[in-house]
This record gives C-alpha cells, sequence and structure tokens, in this order.
C-alpha cells in the first residue's frame, strides 16, 4: 500500500517536472511581461483597460523587433481584485518566469500578491493600486506605480497651504464620508507635521443638513486662517458661500471632490479664489492623445479606467529593461529610478519608494470662475 | 458670550425652518392621523419654482424686491396646488382604508415626486440666488445678525402668529378644531369636512414652500433631495413637540434647531443628528407624547 502510493506521488512528480520543464524550454528566449488583475467580475473595468494598454505596447514593440533582439511576451492573469487569488496568480507567474509584472489593480490584492514576486525577485508596476503603505512601508521594494498614492493629495494640501501660502492656523472638516474623511485625516497628519502649525478645529459635518451656520460659527471663532475641507462640492459649496457672506476671509482648501465646475456654477462668487487639488491635466499631452487613440483604432471605443497610468507603466518598465539592457531585477529596479521615460502622463521616473514622480495631483485656483492650474 | 449669541441666532433660524415644515405635519396628523410624508418633497417643490420663477424674472430684467415677492407668491401658491392635489390623488380615496394604507401612498408619493423633479429638471445641485435685496437697514444690523437669518426669523414668526390667529379666531380656524377634535362630530355639525381636509393641505403646503424658499435662499443651493432630510429632522420636531399640536410643532422646531446649533457649537458636528435625536428620545421617554401634547386615550 505505501509503495504503491509513494510511486503514484513520483509519477505525478516527474510529469509536473516535464510541463514546467517543456514549456520552459519552448519560450526561453522571450522577456515574459506577466500582467494581474481583475478581469473578470465586478471590477472587470478596472481591469481590463490596462491588459489592453500592455497589449498595444508589446504589438508595437514585437512588431519593431522586439527588445533586447528578444519579442515580448504577455502572460494575463485574472485575479478579480482577491487577495486569495492575487496569491495564487503570483504564484503562477513565478513559475511561469515572468521577468516583471504590470499590475495588481486593487490595493489588497495588490499586497497579498507582493510577498512572492519579492522573494522570486520581480519587479512589479502597478497602474491603479492608491493604499499608502506599498510604497511607504519600505516592505515591498520591488513595488512601484504610476498612480498617486492616497496620501499624495493630503500632502500636497498641507505643504501648498503651509510653505506656498504660509498658513498656520488651520480648521480640519469633512463630510465623514471614507474619500473625505481619509483625505481629512492625511492632511492633518501632514500639517501637524510642522511643529508651527495648529490645527485648531477637526469635525465631521452632516451631508445634506439643513443649514451649516453653526459649524460655520465654530471656524469663525477659532480664528482659524484657513479652512482644508475633506469631501464633495455640495456641501462645500454651502460652507464657503455662508463663510463669505459672514464677511469671513478665510481660505478655503480642498480635495478633488470639490474641483468641479458644479462647485463653481453653485458657489458661484463666493467660490472665487478657492484652492482645490485636482489630477494633473494630461489632457494636452501629445504622448496620452496618441495612446487613446491607438485605443480607439484597435478597440473602437474610449479607453476604461487607468488606462493611461498602465499605459505608462508599461512604457516606463520596458524603457528600463532597454536602458538597463537587461532583465536582471537589480539592474531594471536601478534603471526605473535613474532614467525619465517620457509617458502619457508626462516624464515620469521612480522613486526610492518606488512612487512615480511628477504623477499625480496639482492645486488650481478658482479664478474668475474656472479652475486654473497653479505652477 | 458673542460665540453663545451666534450660536443661538442660528439654531433659531434652522428651529424656524423645522418649525414651518413640521406645521404641516402636525395639522395633517391632526386632523386625519396620518403622517404625510410627501410634507417634504412639498417643500422642495416651493424651493424649485422660486428659483424657476426668479430666473425668469431675472432674465426679463426684473431685480430685487419684486423678484423675491414675485418667485414667492407663485412659489406658495404652486406647491399649496401640489398639496392640494396630493391629498385628492393620494389620500382621499384611501379615507375609509385601515391607516396603513395612506402611509405607504405618502411613502409612494414622496418617492414619485423627488423622481419627478429629478427627472423634470436636474439631478444636479443648483445655485439658489440670494434673494434678498441689499438694504441699508439689513447692512446696520448685520453686525449681530446675518440678514438672511434675520429675514428667516423675522418671516417665521409673522407666519407662525398669523396661523395662530386664523386657528383661534376665523370661523374656517374653528372648523379646522373641530375636525380634528372629533372629525365625525363635526360633520354632524354641518362642517364640510372634506373642505376643511383640503384647507389643511394647502396651508401646510404654503407654510413649506415658504420654509423651502427662506432655507434655500440661505444655504444657496438646492437639488431635488433636499426635502428628504428637511422632512425627517421636522417630522422630528413635530413629534418632539407634540404631534398633532400647532405650539408643540413651533416649540418643537425651535428646541431640535437649538439643540443641534448647540451641540455642534460647544461638542463637535460630528454628532449633529446624535443630539437631535437624542432629545427626542429623552423627551419622549418622560413624556410620550411630545412636550405639548396632550396625552389622550386612542380613539377606537
Amino acid at each position: 500500500m505505501k509503495n504503491k502510493n509513494l510511486f503514484r506521488w513520483t509519477a505525478v512528480a516527474v510529469l509536473l517536472f516535464f510541463f514546467v520543464a517543456a514549456s520552459y524550454a519552448e519560450k526561453a528566449d522571450t522577456i515574459k511581461i506577466g500582467v494581474a488583475g481583475s478581469h473578470t467580475g465586478d471590477l472587470a473595468s478596472y481591469g481590463l483597460p490596462s491588459v489592453r494598454a500592455a497589449e498595444l505596447i508589446v504589438k508595437n514593440l514585437n512588431a519593431k523587433g522586439g527588445l533586447l533582439g528578444k519579442k515580448l511576451e504577455l502572460i494575463v492573469e485574472d485575479e478579480a481584485c482577491k487577495p486569495e487569488l492575487a496569491t495564487n496568480v503570483a504564484t503562477k507567474l513565478v513559475s511561469a518566469h515572468a521577468h516583471a509584472v504590470i499590475g495588481h489593480i486593487c490595493s489588497g490584492a495588490t499586497k497579498a500578491a507582493l510577498g512572492t514576486y519579492k522573494d522570486a525577485g520581480i519587479i512589479v508596476i502597478s497602474p491603479s493600486a492608491t493604499s499608502p503603505e506599498l510604497t511607504h512601508s519600505g516592505q515591498y521594494p520591488n513595488f512601484h506605480r504610476t498612480i498617486a498614492p492616497d496620501d499624495a493629495q493630503g500632502k500636497l494640501v498641507a505643504d501648498f497651504a503651509t510653505k506656498t501660502l504660509k498658513l498656520r492656523k488651520f480648521a480640519v472638516l469633512h463630510d465623514k464620508g471614507d474619500y473625505g474623511k481619509g483625505f481629512a485625516e492625511y492632511a492633518k497628519k501632514f500639517l501637524e507635521a510642522s511643529p508651527e502649525v495648529k490645527v485648531v478645529l477637526y469635525e465631521g459635518l452632516t451631508p445634506g443638513a439643513v443649514d451649516y451656520s453653526a459649524i460655520v460659527q465654530k471656524i469663525r471663532y477659532s480664528g482659524a486662517e484657513a479652512v482644508v475641507y475633506g469631501g464633495y462640492h455640495p456641501e462645500a459649496a454651502s460652507v464657503v458661500q455662508l463663510m463669505r457672506r459672514r464677511n469671513m476671509k478665510t481660505v478655503f482648501i480642498s480635495d478633488d471632490g470639490v474641483k468641479d465646475q458644479t462647485f463653481i456654477k453653485v458657489a458661484g462668487r463666493a467660490a472665487e479664489g478657492v484652492y482645490a487639488s485636482g489630477p494633473k491635466d494630461t489632457t494636452k499631452n501629445p504622448l496620452a492623445i496618441a495612446a487613446i487613440s491607438e485605443h480607439k483604432k484597435a478597440y473602437g471605443a474610449e479607453p476604461g479606467a487607468f488606462y493611461l497610468n498602465a499605459y505608462s507603466a508599461t512604457l516606463a518598465l520596458v524603457n528600463a529593461i532597454a536602458k538597463a539592457k537587461s532583465t536582471k531585477y537589480a539592474a531594471v529596479h536601478k534603471a526605473l529610478r535613474t532614467y525619465p521615460t517620457d509617458t502619457p502622463l508626462g516624464k515620469i521616473k521612480f522613486s526610492v519608494g518606488g512612487d512615480a514622480i511628477g504623477v499625480g495631483f496639482s492645486m488650481y485656483q478658482v479664478k474668475n470662475g474656472v479652475y486654473t492650474e497653479i505652477k | 458670550m458673542n460665540f453663545f449669541w451666534d450660536l443661538l441666532l442660528g439654531g433659531l433660524t434652522r428651529g424656524s425652518i423645522y418649525a414651518l415644515i413640521a406645521l404641516g405635519y402636525t395639522m395633517v396628523y391632526g386632523i386625519l392621523q396620518l403622517i404625510n410624508f410627501a410634507h417634504g418633497e412639498i417643500y422642495m417643490l416651493g424651493a424649485f419654482t422660486a428659483l424657476i420663477v426668479a430666473s425668469i424674472l431675472t432674465m426679463q430684467g426684473l431685480t430685487g424686491l419684486p423678484v423675491l415677492i414675485l418667485a414667492g407668491l407663485v412659489a406658495v401658491l404652486y406647491a399649496s396646488a401640489y398639496g392640494f392635489t396630493v391629498e385628492k390623488i393620494a389620500y382621499k380615496p384611501l379615507r375609509q382604508a385601515s391607516r396603513l394604507s395612506p402611509l405607504i401612498s405618502a411613502i409612494g408619493m414622496s418617492i414619485f415626486l423627488q423622481n419627478y423633479v429629478m427627472l423634470a429638471q436636474t439631478s444636479d445641485f443648483l445655485p439658489f440666488p440670494n434673494l434678498l435685496p441689499p438694504s441699508d437697514f439689513l447692512d446696520a444690523i448685520s453686525v449681530w445678525i446675518g440678514p438672511s437669518d434675520f429675514v428667516i426669523i423675522v418671516t417665521s414668526a409673522v407666519v407662525m402668529i398669523a396661523l395662530s390667529l386664523l386657528l383661534k379666531f376665523t370661523k374656517m380656524g374653528r372648523a379646522m378644531r373641530a375636525t380634528a377634535q372629533d372629525r365625525e362630530m363635526a360633520m354632524l355639525t354641518g362642517v364640510d369636512v372634506n373642505r376643511i381636509i383640503s384647507r389643511t393641505f394647502i396651508i401646510g403646503s404654503a407654510l413649506a414652500a415658504i420654509g423651502g424658499i427662506l432655507i434655500a435662499s440661505h444655504v444657496g443651493r438646492i437639488n431635488f433631495y433636499i426635502g428628504f432630510n428637511a422632512g425627517i429632522k421636522a417630522f422630528t420636531a413635530a413629534v418632539l413637540g407634540g404631534i398633532g399640536s400647532i405650539p408643540g410643532a413651533m416649540l418643537g422646531g425651535l428646541v431640535l434647531g437649538l439643540a443641534e446649533s448647540f451641540g455642534t457649537g460647544y461638542i463637535s458636528s460630528d454628532y449633529e443628528s446624535v443630539f437631535a435625536f437624542a432629545i427626542l428620545i429623552l423627551i419622549l421617554i418622560f413624556k410620550p407624547d411630545g412636550i405639548l401634547g396632550r396625552s389622550s386615550q386612542q380613539k377606537v
């Protein structure tokens, strides 16, 4: 009985080895790039544009003769944004000898998969995973991303308010929602990082309330020089209007949820001078225009979410491999940090932590009824 | 002390609006024992109508006080017509049905009106102009009290006094009180109950429309959904004061407004709604019929 079992397992092991060896031998002379993310399920619309971006770039490159004399090959793996599937996908890509991975899409799945890639020495570039700890914790030196982390807006706003505007006393408000409160928490943390800055008021207001006079009075009596608001434009419009009607000159600074033309329409004259952070304007970048029209030509539709981020991630990776003249981890890792790449998101290279420098948010100010980027 | 004064005014402003809407709830409940959930929507319709009329008039080149008065008048008439129609369509056919049926009908009406405005107008927020014309008097008092706060408090006070006088001294008011006390007995003494019910809806809707215009002009924005939150708060105010009682609704609105304002000011705006409902629960524990509610035996 025992012998029989042993024999069976040996047979299985031999067979498995045989398969691995065969597939390896067959495709040894290609550069393999894994594309992992959600390609099915509820969040498929976040992942599929990345596959298309990678496919377009690889097709173009292969038509021109490939990279380092080798053809590029994509290994597309789906994990539906589920962390437990993401680890499987990672193991699969490692055993398929992927040289680098574009992905994953969701922060949770990315985090689950990263350890496996790290042990195998595989470079990962995500177009969309925004959880700050992925780059800030230092645990994942192999991780890069072409999207700004969640705390980037809070950091930008805090830096802008304290360094550019030189303000010292702040009231930080939010709408108690995930987005607004998240932003407000980061903004508060970064504001308080400078010792001379004081956050005199930190509170959530109720979205859809009949009136915001009480909280506006509280701002007034707190002596804050500026309000930093995390949330969306309807409440922001009311608060700003009430402040201006009471002749309060308090500076109003907010986030991407307020950087919306509706805000200016609703708040009217009170909106003048309001600051808000928002994604950098890429619509005038010729590479972005080209990437989008390429997608329209190939697929007959507008590209979906994170398409430009994935396009930039793939370009940066390919460029780094070309500059490093190798697919070795250390060489590519260094090249990503040394050589800037022209991408649809602008000229990017990566910081030590793995965030793309130059990708992310800018400050805007309402001037004559439109948001104007502050250079 | 200044801070206290400002919070007090803010609370009174907010409370006056709650009171104006709560009156509609309480009057209808007093007569029909029905919670008119579509009432918040009438408030929203009033504000929307005022916005539309004001935009048209402004385009015609009118400014200042005439716009405010005309827009207000049209909005009040229009909202009253809505209140009247809603009653005829959604509640009158169910007069003899069990009490649950008109309640469900009211919720349906509320959802219908919200979606109707969303589709016919827009789902976006719209700017609501400050309809108050600049005046020397308002500028002069703006040191102590914001112009729109002043107008809201004064207007609400005038409207509520007028309503009290109407109920107390006119024939219609007497008939309304009689209907509220005992509908069948009122009918026997020759009161046209159906007409009284219609008038109750018209008056309640007019008050809600006034509240809608005032607050929209104060906060500067509206959308199709503003009636929901205001309606819930006003309903709370009506229950707090004792549903069915007219002075109760006024008092309940003010108590609620002040509780929210002081709660926000002295503790934290995170808990704004918590204060409002904690007060409601506390008062209902000690006075289950509300502050001014008469503890009446349930009629069977």
